[in-house]
């Protein structure tokens, strides 16, 4: 891909053969040149697209009904090609389906460059691709359906007619659903049996010679894992040759930063600032924390230190929620004065720290709390160390003893570990949020800790009262008997406040 | 007997004997080397050999088969197991940038093992067979050899006796050769039908529609099913055997009717079972047959492409019989106790017409190689392995006439006339052999 310019080239009309179809297989790579604007505004859509498919997909059977309803919805906000044909005038909001599968195709190969880079990240992609792929498959007309396969060179030969006589019988009893009569109507195709390997392997085929009947409409199957495969190799290719296209300066931090992207609100701007004491975060560790920002809080309370990555992770979720660089200073002295730190080397030392990530200190930068991804994709803890997302870095056993010990209920403990052994662990805590608040859907897609906090002070009615720092109040115990919505008099009272308080807690 | 013939602490003795007089190198190196057609094919193939004393060496590796005969006759292994085409020559794996020495081929293989039917056999259990449980593996190589040829469209399989309890099935075809690791699993899945270790009792479940490879591998079950099961291994013999077939179901669920007799003895047949509940359990009498009769094998020796297997024509230093091929057009005649060992073949080597020897010998000395060729295979076809090298010929021709059929149809030019007249040719040269 060539970037030289930030001008935007017309297409010529030979690119139409391109896209005369909504779907592709992203064999070729767009061959034009685009504005760094609209790189990054692709990129970024389809990332929200493919967070969507992961999300959309723990919460609903594949492929069911609600499944494929919640995606059309996503598809339709985020502008990507739909099933419609290329010449059809129905447009969305201005943008034409041809713009659409132009988005579709160059989205996908930006994405490519961010996510080639370790396996972690290609199997996610290509797993995400993948689900993308079926369910686009899925909704095409059998027309469309074939189409695609001769396009794409997935030349499988049709059974003939009295070939499939003689064998009706067998090719009933192989496949479900299949009887005399839809075997004489529907083609079936004859696949080299190692490319249909997920219906040998369950034996829901009839395999004859080596080769597998597959009847039409499971060909997407096969389709799948040409695809799988293809784009497994493609990444291959392209991690190889990342360091040329990394050493354009324009574009790695863009890809870097979109490899561990959160793509939503960073929580940079502190609306609620000054609306948190810091007598409450006891409190509130309890009720609206997350559980690794939960588990940062404690060990610091008991430890009276957090290590580096601790304090960052921690410190700047704090300053997501509200805190002022006073409060923080104030709060983190405090607690590792109690420790093995006296006030001086606190403030020779420490304090620097927190300066700097209030962005009053050397280069400045006003740092953004971590994103969910960051803190389960980059630095791991290790020994020592409490940072971290627990549902990620916890081992199992351990993870469920504490989720006792916060009174989580064993099936509810349960639920959380299948999504952490499926590796769904923003899902997991999830789960956690609307076990701990007790709600049978967040009714949000959780993707930063202090989008958690958010939600939940949200859910709670907005119970915090706003104090003073010199008015203590004897909350400062951690109570985790106290999860559920707060008592009677208080709710009433916030509720008056709350009017207010909303404001300041919806997100933009 | 033969068996009793045979003592482990000879084995020192016999081995280089065996390695000197009568492994089929010839043939073995023409196995491996597939025709030449692919380069390096052997010499990149890693073998794997136990010496005395459970001395484990791998990444073994051989340029030419004379270097392969000399390093087995000077190493004198105990066991031979036979690895996966690597991309490099395996004995040089060191020399090799970490991540690039990488398994590339290997035959599909298959391994019935004896022990892995211990819930279902009442005449032995573990290492031991006997002629009531062999039939056990008669089964289990007609329904997978079936399967293989017809279904996955496989055509050069060399099943070989293990040499003590089980038998092993080498898939050699090209496109076998290839096969990814998922590949060998999903075929390996493919043909497993019993599931479930010791804690499943039900180990075998179907339902509708029945796959046509299941009804296949059915009708092979119940040709047999009657004389091993309820004649060889009595399973209605006593009430502790009818017991544990139908704890294979819940018991409250059915009721059965005995024949008037009341000793059990029955035939399977007379058996009626009336079922209480619509879902499942309609096929209760195929799941038993399935459980007590259908081939287990270990998906795991499949999966691999690195995996090592032991070798044809090796020796089970436990009973000292050859790993030898088994003819399948006499199948139901295989009797793995008259399988020779290698005492008994180097008995029958030490009977020697002794005048016929000494002309040899001094022919012999002319030609080392060929002399060692020469004197090898009138040595082995004066034993009892004589017809096992047979079978392993008459496998490997068939591989070769294959090979020249693939060439030939490359090159599509050819007239039908010249194609006949280089078949003529091409017979004639392979029986020069």
């Amino acid at each position: 891909m060539q970037f030289p310019g930030r001008r935007k080239k017309v297409i010529g009309s030979s690119q139409n053969d391109l896209y005369d179809h909504c779907l592709q297989f992203y064999g070729q790579p767009p061959l034009e040149n685009i504005s760094l604007t609209e790189f990054e505004t692709f990129a970024v859509e389809r990332l929200k697209l493919l967070k969507s498919v992961e999300n959309i997909g723990v919460s609903y059977v594949k492929n069911s009904e609600q499944y494929v309803k919640k995606l059309d919805a996503e598809f339709s906000s985020l502008n990507f090609p739909l099933r419609t044909e290329l010449g059809d005038r129905r447009v969305q909001g201005g943008t034409s389906e041809y713009e659409k599968r132009r988005k579709d195709h160059i989205s996908h190969f930006i994405l490519r460059l961010a996510y080639c880079q370790t396996e972690d990240l290609r199997r996610w992609f290509i797993q995400q691709e993948m689900d993308l792929f079926r369910y686009r498959f899925g909704e095409l007309t059998s027309k469309h359906k074939t189409d695609f396969l001769h396009k794409n060179n997935l030349k499988y030969e049709t059974v003939s007619a009295e070939e499939k006589k003689s064998l009706k019988d067998k090719l009933i009893t192989s496949s479900y659903g299949l009887s005399g009569i839809t075997v004489e109507e529907y083609d079936f195709y004859k696949v080299p049996f190692q490319d249909a390997l997920d219906l040998v392997r369950t034996r829901k085929v009839y395999l004859l010679a080596g080769n597998a009947y597959i009847p039409h409409h499971e060909i997407v199957t096969i389709v799948l894992n040409d695809f799988r495969t293809r784009l497994s190799k493609a990444l291959a290719m392209t991690a190889r040759s990342l360091p040329a296209v990394q050493s354009d300066e324009r574009l790695q931090p863009l890809l870097s930063h979109l490899s561990h992207a959160y793509v939503g609100q960073d929580y940079s701007i502190q609306k609620n600032m000054g609306k948190i004491s810091l007598e409450q975060i006891d409190a509130l560790s309890g009720k609206s924390f997350p559980l690794c920002m939960r588990h940062l809080h404690k060990a610091l309370r008991e430890n009276h230190h957090l290590r580096h990555g601790g304090r960052m992770q921690y410190g700047l979720f704090l300053k997501g929620i509200g805190l002022t660089l006073d409060q923080a200073l104030q709060f983190w002295r405090s607690e590792f004065v109690k420790g093995k730190v006296d006030a001086d080397k606190f403030d020779k030392a420490y304090a620097y720290s927190v300066r700097h990530m209030f962005g009053k200190e050397g280069k400045r930068t006003d740092y953004t709390p971590y994103s969910c991804m960051k803190v389960i994709l980059s630095n791991p803890p290790s020994q020592g160390d409490y940072h971290g997302c627990p549902f990620r870095h916890s081992d199992p056993e351990l993870l469920k003893q504490k989720l006792q010990n916060y009174k989580v209920s064993p099936s509810g403990i349960n639920q959380i570990l299948e999504l952490v052994k499926g590796m769904h662990y923003q899902l997991a805590c999830q789960k956690y949020f609307e076990l701990t608040h007790n709600v049978e859907d967040a009714g949000f897609s959780l993707n930063h800790p202090n989008q958690y906090f958010t939600e939940s002070q949200k859910l709670l009615g907005g119970g915090l009262e706003i104090k003073k720092e010199v008015d203590m109040s004897q909350r400062s115990q951690e109570n985790p008997a106290n999860m559920t919505r707060p008592s009677q008099a208080n709710s009433k009272q916030a509720h008056e406040e709350m009017g207010d308080l909303d404001s300041f807690f919806q997100d933009e | 007997m033969s068996t009793s013939d045979y003592d482990p602490a000879c084995l020192p003795d016999l081995l280089p004997l065996y390695y000197r007089r009568l492994f089929p190198f010839s043939q073995y190196y023409r196995w491996l080397s597939y025709g030449g057609v692919s380069k390096n094919y052997f010499q990149n193939r890693e073998f794997s050999f136990t010496l005395k004393d459970d001395i484990y060496v791998r990444y073994q590796s051989f340029t030419t088969q004379n270097e392969l005969e000399k390093e087995m006759q000077k190493m004198v292994p105990y066991k031979i197991d036979i690895g996966a085409v690597y991309s490099h020559r395996p004995s040089q794996h060191n020399a090799v940038k970490s991540g690039t020495f990488q398994a590339l081929e290997k035959e599909l293989v298959f391994d019935i093992d004896m022990t892995d039917y211990d819930d279902v056999r009442r005449c032995c259990s573990a290492a031991d067979i006997c002629s009531k449980c062999w039939t056990l593996m008669t089964i289990a190589i007609r329904i997978l050899d079936r399967a293989l040829r017809e279904d996955f469209g496989f055509h050069h399989l060399l099943w070989v006796y293990s040499g003590r309890r089980g038998v092993h099935c080498w898939v050699c075809d090209d496109a076998a050769r290839k096969l990814s690791v998922a590949a060998r699993s999903a075929v390996a899945e493919y043909l497993s039908l019993v599931k479930g270790g010791e804690e499943t009792v039900r180990k075998v479940v179907l339902s509708d529609p029945i796959h046509p490879f299941i009804n296949h591998s059915l009708s092979v079950v119940e040709r047999y099913f009657q004389q091993y099961a309820i004649v060889d291994q009595d399973i209605l013999g006593s009430k502790e055997s009818v017991d544990k077939v139908l704890a294979v179901f819940p018991v409250d669920r059915y009721f059965f009717k005995e024949g008037s007799s009341v000793s059990y003895d029955l035939h399977f047949s007379c058996v009626s079972v009336k079922s209480n509940s619509k879902k499942g359990g309609q096929y209760f009498d195929k799941e038993i047959m399935l459980q007590y009769c259908y081939p287990r094998l270990d998906v795991n020796v499949s999966k691999g492409v690195n995996h090592l297997l032991k070798s044809p024509f090796s020796v089970h230093p436990k009973t000292g019989r050859i790993s030898v091929p088994i003819d399948l057009k006499e199948l139901d005649t295989f009797d793995p106790f008259e399988v020779p060992t290698i005492s008994l073949i180097c008995e029958e080597l030490e009977k020697p017409r002794a005048e016929e020897a000494e002309e040899d010998d001094m022919k012999d000395k002319e030609n080392e190689q060929e002399a060692g060729e020469r004197r090898r295979i009138r040595d082995y076809k004066r034993t009892s392995l004589a017809k096992y090298v047979k079978v392993f010929d008459r496998f490997l021709e068939a591989m070769a006439r294959s090979r020249k059929g693939e060439m030939l149809k490359k090159s599509g030019e050819i007239e039908k006339d010249s194609v006949f007249h280089i078949h003529l040719i091409l017979a004639f040269t392979l029986q020069m052999d």
